[in-house]
């Protein structure tokens, strides 16, 4: 591990969980990356479609402006595979199953295991371990990524 | 309006926060996921750290009534597992292994992902359409 990755790791996440916790104490509401998004998509949440737009739409200016702004931050890459394939494929899985479980990373993961919920604590063992045993088909055993 | 703008706050807290901890970088997050590998546990730090303010909310929320906009706070988690749970949360895991980019990132990360992003921005919102469809399908099965 490059030693300064943990401290950002830990840094990064404090920032991640002030935000959830700014988003339930203040709008009262649970911060799920995919319910937030994905109710705009399937149109469930359009009763609350202004908070949602606003929501993504600091979502996607902060880093933007970051990258553009802040000289550590410039010229940052997601290192994105350039199998188009396994881009499409990750991106149906990821929509999809989110969906069906009702949440991610950030409404399972953060919002939910912090407040001892099954459903949280159950949904982040089953992701993580996909997660774990698809990187070790897709990268160790069949070389795709 | 200041709904609205708080959840503007909260947004860009979230999506810097997500560029700092590396969670918008798919190789680290592929290295993170990597426990039979080369593994590197920082995935812990980032999530750790993320769950030890919201675990306060939650105590501070259950002393409120509602939220300070006075808004309805959440209910108490639903107790029910169920199968869509298990079956949505492997799918998302092999395709978060495979690419490196949960939902939050994929979002973040639009102003610098390239094509291959928005490609995979794409492809995530018509999975996103296809769950309902597809989550009855599944429960029509379990019924049978």
């Amino acid at each position: 591990m490059i030693e300064t990755d943990w401290i950002l790791g830990l840094v990064g996440g404090l920032m991640i969980g002030v935000a959830a916790a700014i988003f339930l104490l203040v709008n009262g509401r649970i911060m799920g990356a995919s319910g937030l998004i994905g109710g705009m998509v399937d149109r469930s949440g359009w009763s609350n479609a202004a908070e949602r737009i606003a929501f993504l739409a600091g979502l996607v200016a902060v880093p933007a402006a970051m990258v553009l702004l802040v000289p550590a931050f410039a010229g940052t890459s997601t290192n994105i595979t350039g199998n188009f394939a396994a881009i499409v494929a990750g991106g149906l899985l990821v929509g999809l199953g989110t969906r069906l479980a009702n949440g991610c990373t950030s409404g399972h993961g953060v919002c939910g295991i912090s407040r001892l919920s099954l459903r949280g604590i159950v949904a982040t063992v089953f992701y993580l371990l996909a997660g774990g045993i698809s990187v070790v088909l897709f990268k160790h055993l069949l070389g795709v990524i | 309006m200041n709904r609205n703008l708080f959840a503007f706050l909260a947004g860009g807290i979230f999506g810097a926060g997500l560029l700092v901890s590396g969670m918008t970088n798919t190789d680290k997050v592929q290295g993170w996921l990597d426990v039979f590998g080369d593994w590197d546990p920082t995935l812990a730090f980032v999530l750790g750290g993320a769950i030890i303010p919201m675990a306060i909310a939650w105590q501070m929320a259950t002393r409120r009534a509602r939220s300070v906009l006075g808004t309805e706070l959440p209910g108490k988690p639903d107790p029910r597992l169920g199968h869509n749970l298990v079956i949505g949360s492997v799918l998302f895991g092999a395709g978060w292994g495979l690419v490196g980019l949960c939902p939050g990132p994929a979002i973040a990360s639009i102003s610098y992902g390239g094509l291959g992003g928005l490609a995979f921005l794409i492809a995530m919102l018509a999975g996103m359409l296809a769950a309902p469809p597809v989550r009855k399908g599944i429960d029509r099965m379990a019924a049978a």
